[in-house]
């Protein structure tokens, strides 16, 4: 009864800072309510007994890559003049395209979950007797060893990358 | 209902109140012990010795008039102190000052959230405390905020990742993140974790200084150049929150020090049990007394060092700390897994 309360409460405030990061005009509010919703997020997660990834969360999106985003977004200028602005119409019908591939797809699961009910059990969650670090380190390391090696060389070569474009001269 | 309610809700009420009276008299221990070194007495006018100084200073700063500069952004103009303030209070939720206590013949254990990812918890609510910085730069509209909030983020996010690994290396020796866990693992293994681990201790304490903002890394702040930084446009209260924060947060570094290289509330030498008078002093007696140990080294590093210049102090975290981390965390890595 009270997880439901959290739970939709929670979901209403995700939803509602995921509409203001898209509608507010000012760039660094867009940024805070994106803040918030990834917080609002981490609280999901606590509430799915997933400390572990609800502290990650916080910790590289909240605050790390935000951060970023915030620091590019007050020291760029975004203000651009109207005339500039991209086609209104094309944007419009892209946008349209996104949101049916979107629509397709939640109904897609809708349907399937509908025609296989069995896949879609909420599983309580309970405590485990080991804890999500111990957990998440066990899966990585053996059934996931191949992705998280892959994603782990991937970030080094955006590092390196990234060096060498900062590197003032050749 | 009294032990999942009511129980954690009167400590939460405790620890608030007893960090919130401890960051105002943290000011004039500041002031006091600044003057000693100085050959001076400090406040003297306020009571004995200036020991009401603080509360003196607080009803100031209540009735100042508080103002919200014409231009500024007045949404985040009064959200930056409060974003600041929270994170600095909500560490502490996971501390432990002791295993446990008796109050009125309940076992209370003298931790909020003994929580299984508490350690990361710490790091993740101290990322998010840069956010009052940099927001109270942005929406200030001047320049010298602006400058000091770029400054504070830009060490905030450079000494983080030494502070952070220092962490996994404490960690890899105990093989918790439980706060709780790391104590009990350093009795377990009958050794504080300095001596195992002294270079992570001296890369968390210094980056302990450069998180809080403190001297000599309080470039943020650097009065002669940036005329009190990224508070300059806050008066009255608002401006008292970031000070409350910045002591808050010394706390918290003090006590995570305390509890993960220190051995929290465990007495000095554990394995000797010829000492076993020093069982008498309560475990969070201890937990206080190292704690406070580290607040005079944070004062007494401010009244003796000069301020670093900004390119030095990017130059220790990226140059020497980090690669300093980075070599502690293997050989403790490679270690672990030989002995």
């Amino acid at each position: 009864m009270l997880e439901s309360l959290v739970f939709y409460t929670l979901a209403a405030l995700i939803i509602g800072f995921g509409v203001l990061v898209v509608t507010t005009r000012n760039p660094v509010h867009c940024v805070l309510c994106l803040v918030a919703n990834f917080l609002c997020v981490a609280m999901i997660f606590v509430l799915l007994a997933a400390e572990f990834l609800a502290m990650i969360q916080i910790l590289v999106y909240a605050g790390g890559i935000v951060v970023l985003y915030l620091f590019v977004v007050m020291l760029v200028n975004l203000r651009r003049p109207p005339d500039a602005r991209m086609d209104g119409r094309r944007q419009t019908r892209f946008g349209f395209v996104l949101v049916a591939l979107l629509l397709t797809e939640v109904s897609a699961i809708l349907v399937y979950s509908a025609a296989h009910p069995s896949s879609l059990v909420a599983v309580a969650p309970q405590r485990p007797a080991v804890g999500n670090a111990e957990t998440i380190g066990m899966l990585l390391y053996t059934d996931y060893l191949v992705p998280f090696e892959l994603a782990s060389m991937l970030l080094l070569v955006a590092m390196v990358g990234a060096i060498v474009l900062a590197r003032k001269e050749a | 209902m009294t032990h999942t309610y009511l129980v954690p809700l009167l400590k939460i009420l405790v620890l608030l109140n007893a960090v919130l009276v401890s960051v105002t008299f943290m000011t004039l221990l500041e002031r006091k012990v600044i003057a000693w070194v100085q050959v001076r007495l400090g406040p003297m006018r306020v009571g004995p010795y200036g020991s009401l100084q603080p509360i003196a200073d607080a009803i100031k700063l209540l009735l100042k008039e508080d103002i919200t500069p014409v231009r500024a952004d007045r949404f985040v103009f009064t959200l930056a102190p409060i974003v600041s303030m929270v994170p600095a209070l909500i560490a502490f939720a996971v501390i432990p000052f002791d295993r446990e206590a008796t109050f009125f013949g309940y076992q209370v254990p003298l931790v909020i959230a003994d929580v299984n990812v508490g350690l990361l918890y710490l790091v993740s609510i101290t990322s998010i405390g840069v956010y009052g910085i940099i927001l109270a730069g942005y929406a200030s509209n001047s320049k010298f905020p602006l400058l000091s909030g770029l400054r504070a983020s830009a060490q905030l996010i450079s000494y983080e990742i030494a502070i952070t690994m220092m962490l996994v290396s404490v960690v890899v020796m105990a093989g918790t993140l439980s706060m709780t866990g790391l104590v009990d693992a350093q009795y377990n293994a009958r050794v504080w974790y300095v001596f195992v681990q002294p270079l992570a201790f001296v890369i968390l304490f210094i980056g302990g200084l450069a998180e809080t903002n403190r001297a000599p890394f309080d470039l943020p702040e650097a009065e002669q150049e940036l005329t009190g930084g990224y508070h300059t446009e806050y008066s009255g209260m608002r401006f008292a929150l970031f000070f409350l924060a910045e002591y808050a947060n010394m706390i918290v570094v003090s006590g995570v020090a305390a509890t993960l290289f220190f051995g929290g509330w465990l007495r000095p030498f554990p394995n000797v049990a010829a000492l076993w008078i020093l069982d008498y002093i309560p475990g969070w007696m201890w937990f206080l007394l190292k704690t406070f140990v580290f607040l005079y080294v944070f004062i007494w590093i401010r009244a003796t060092l000069p301020r670093y210049r900004y390119d030095q102090l990017m130059r220790l975290g990226w140059k020497v700390l980090i690669p300093l981390a980075i070599a502690n965390l293997v050989v403790t890595a490679v270690l672990k897994v030989l002995l």
